[in-house]
């Protein structure tokens, strides 16, 4: 499976993503830079986190307007999975590819520290190696990382399981502890915390191996047919 | 040219973790008059001569940039300014 990892100016996880596809699961993976205006020769999408444009104006809102945008958005109408992790999931938001909004988390810190998250959707392309219900331990590092979004968006994402991680404790402010919400179409993720930090017991945990494991997995079945 | 001042709030629904802190500052400075602080944005363009629409042009330029309207709302005025 051929992964791009979508570079913009202020990226700064984009290393860690590649590494977590490219030397922990042995997928290929390459680097777009954000003005390209081709991903078709790509099976999956990763948005990493950083600072892109510097968080001026909005955090995410001039990274979404970038020429590569255009093209993640036709991939995401084509059904591949698309994850955006911290400020990726802040471009995918302000994009519209994802309901709702990351404020400012409500004690104004930067919060950069390992949490735990529970799977509270184990059926989705991005989660089928974890259990429903499981805990799992990801870091985090956003200062805006608050999810917002009015009430019949939150009941939509309730009704049609869009809510896919949550925090296991309140600390930055997310309407009812959401982490992580897919699209309705269940191929685009967003999340604040790194899975891509947590790969290997050598840095401290692995837990994060079994969500890109899981995309894998999934790419695999609907598109090798084994012999 | 034209002067296009846009002042962009956070929707009342909408908690300002900023607004509540300057608040709580204020309090304890004293002025326990202050009910709320709510910390907003302030933009300005210059539009050239050439715009035709300029009230529709700021309007597009907030929704699709500007302000991101799930939890922002905006109001702009629109000036004569003689360039320099």
């Amino acid at each position: 499976m051929k992964f791009a990892v979508i570079v913009f100016p202020g990226s700064n996880c984009d290393l860690d993503m590649y590494h977590a596809v490219k030397d922990e699961l042995g997928e290929e993976a390459e680097y777009v830079w954000h003005d390209s205006t081709d991903l078709n020769g790509y099976d999956g999408i990763l948005l990493p986190g950083g600072f892109s444009y510097g968080d001026y104006l909005r955090c995410g809102a001039i990274a979404q307007s970038s020429a590569v945008m255009d093209e993640v958005k036709k991939a995401v109408e084509a059904g591949k999975p698309v994850l955006g992790i911290c400020n990726g999931f802040q471009i995918l938001t302000e994009a519209g590819l994802l309901p709702g909004v990351l404020l400012r988390n409500k004690n104004l810190k930067f919060m950069c520290k390992t949490v735990g998250l529970k799977v509270e959707n184990a059926n989705t392309l991005f989660t089928n190696e974890y259990a429903e219900g499981q805990e799992i331990q990801i870091p985090i590092a956003h200062g805006e990382g608050n999810y917002y979004c009015d009430d019949a968006t939150y009941e939509q994402l309730k009704k049609n399981n869009q809510i896919v991680f949550s925090y296991a404790d309140d600390f930055n402010g997310s309407r009812n502890n959401i982490a992580g919400i897919v699209n309705e179409r269940g191929n685009v993720l967003g999340m604040m915390p790194h899975p891509e930090r947590a790969v290997s017991d050598l840095i401290g945990g692995s837990d994060g191996l079994a969500l890109f494991k899981s995309i894998v997995k999934q790419w695999r079945e609907a598109n090798v047919s084994h012999a | 040219m034209k002067k296009v001042k846009i002042y962009v709030t956070l929707r009342e629904s909408v908690l300002d973790p900023q607004g509540s802190a300057v608040m709580g500052s204020l309090h304890k400075m004293g002025y326990a008059e202050v009910e709320d602080v709510r910390i907003g944005k302030y933009l300005e363009l210059m539009i050239s001569d050439d715009a035709q629409d300029v009230d529709a042009l700021v309007n597009e330029m907030c929704q699709k940039l500007l302000t991101n309207t799930v939890i922002e709302d905006y109001r702009f005025e629109i000036e004569e300014a003689v360039s320099q």
